[in-house]
């Protein structure tokens, strides 16, 4: 097995089969906001394969709880569920120590922001944002409430399966990712035009999670199993020199 | 049948939505949840260099403000090395420099402001010299996969001229998407375009 350390090398380009085009027309605010040019591929330099690092004292002690980190005068209304996994490269290594945040509407569908009008009540006791740090091994767990579905303005008609926001950060600024997690068995899945903006329905797999029974707390919540899977490096440089001499 | 090559595939990238700020800035959501949110200081008390401003906003295909967008920013410090362990003068960073910042655009205006310090140049491949930048990365509802540019610096023009990056860039007239623009002693512009006349060059990293 190759030591930890020897992958140092460049990341894998990322496979953009994968991901959605910047331009998808289902999803109308794509239209206007999606270059027209080729991105233009750059090989990784020390700007890339270096980024930020967060350390626990930069979060709080409540920071992964949803249900207790925006109390006032009781827990937040919901199905109560814990959503875990661990943050992998594509090597299948852990990707430890590092910055998972989420966000996420209330059990009602209703976000905490000053710009969502929606008519279904804000929770007092739920604000919708969490953050954590793996642990050595990738792990990371939040505890929640499942979000509601709500409408959006897309067709008249159109519905957001429930969803939680991902942010991740890696070790690198070539592996930032933002993506959203689904819930298992939930109908509206394919009839998201978001969701749908994704052309590969692998890569659609990978973004719902499944319910994970054992790693649920008896006569208290349920959970959700979230794997999420950065970008990989070579293990060997021969001819690339990615920085100096 | 070959064997099977066993790597797991990237995670598909979704949008950040209209509500990023919540999980990412939740003050500018209007409310206070975190003690402390992240990105907000990039360069610390202690850094050298020059103190700089950078204000632009990020235009849509129509040319209107993207009032909702949300950019993170990653630099070297102005000796040209990065706060990470994988840059080997790391151990030269100033105490309390980390280089990452966050910024929102304004609700109404769509302005971004990001207060830090000039980058110096750094190692490039090969042994090449990279200009003065600061990466940039984009997310906002209707980007589908985070949007990755550089800022250059208008009067860096001699260095843009040997720059790896740069020089990658076939059209020569959008080369000048990516320079700030000095409008004042320790003050630049940068709007970011997103689509058509003058469309800022993207890079997939």
């Amino acid at each position: 097995m190759t030591k930890k350390n020897t992958y140092k090398g460049e990341f894998y380009q990322r496979d953009r089969y994968m991901h959605p085009p910047a331009y998808a027309e289902i999803y109308k605010t794509s239209v206007p906001r999606s270059p027209k040019q080729t991105l233009i591929s750059i090989e990784n330099s020390l700007s890339e394969i270096t980024g930020p690092k967060f350390g626990h004292n930069d979060l709080g002690n409540l920071d992964n709880d949803l249900i207790k980190n925006y109390a006032q005068t009781g827990d937040a209304i919901g199905e109560r569920i814990i959503v875990h996994g661990r943050v992998l490269d594509e090597n299948g290594r852990p990707v430890p120590n590092t910055l998972v945040e989420i966000w996420q509407a209330n059990a009602g569908g209703r976000y905490r922001h000053k710009k969502d009008m929606y008519l279904a009540p804000i929770d007092p006791n739920f604000g919708g944002c969490g953050r954590t740090m793996t642990d050595e091994d990738g792990y990371y767990f939040f505890r929640t409430v499942k979000p509601g579905a709500y409408p959006w303005r897309n067709w008249v008609n159109s519905w957001r399966p429930a969803h939680i926001h991902v942010s991740v950060f890696g070790t690198a600024f070539a592996q930032r990712l933002i993506t959203q997690l689904y819930f298992e068995g939930d109908p509206l899945i394919k009839k998201c035009a978001i969701v749908n903006t994704i052309p590969d329905q692998n890569a659609i797999d990978g973004l719902i999670a499944p319910l994970d029974m054992n790693a649920g707390v008896p006569l208290d919540c349920l959970a959700y199993k979230f794997d999420i899977v950065l970008r990989g490096r070579r293990s060997t440089l021969f001819e690339n020199r990615l920085e100096g001499n | 049948m070959p064997q099977n090559l066993n790597y797991l595939r990237e995670t598909a990238s979704q949008t950040a939505g209209p509500y990023v700020h919540i999980g990412l800035a939740p003050g500018a959501a209007g409310f206070e949840l975190f003690e402390k949110e992240l990105g907000q200081d990039i360069a610390g008390p202690n850094a050298m260099g020059e103190r700089i401003t950078i204000t632009g906003r990020v235009l849509d295909g129509t040319g209107s403000p993207v009032r909702d967008v949300l950019l993170e920013t990653w630099q070297a410090n102005a000796s040209g090395i990065y706060a990470h362990n994988e840059d080997p003068r790391h151990s030269e960073v100033e105490q309390g420099f980390s280089g990452w910042g966050r910024v929102i655009s304004d609700f109404d205006s769509g302005e971004f402001v990001i207060n830090t310090i000039k980058p110096g140049a750094t190692p490039g491949r090969n042994g090449a010299t990279q200009a003065p930048h600061i990466n940039l990365w984009i997310v906002a509802r209707g980007i589908n996969v985070g949007l990755n540019t550089r800022i250059y610096f208008e009067e860096d023009r001699d260095a843009h001229a040997s720059d790896p990056i740069i020089n990658l860039i076939e059209q020569l007239h959008r080369r000048d998407t990516l320079l700030a623009k000095k409008t004042g002693e320790n003050t630049y512009q940068f709007d970011v375009v997103l689509q058509g006349e003058n469309e800022t060059v993207f890079f997939d990293v």
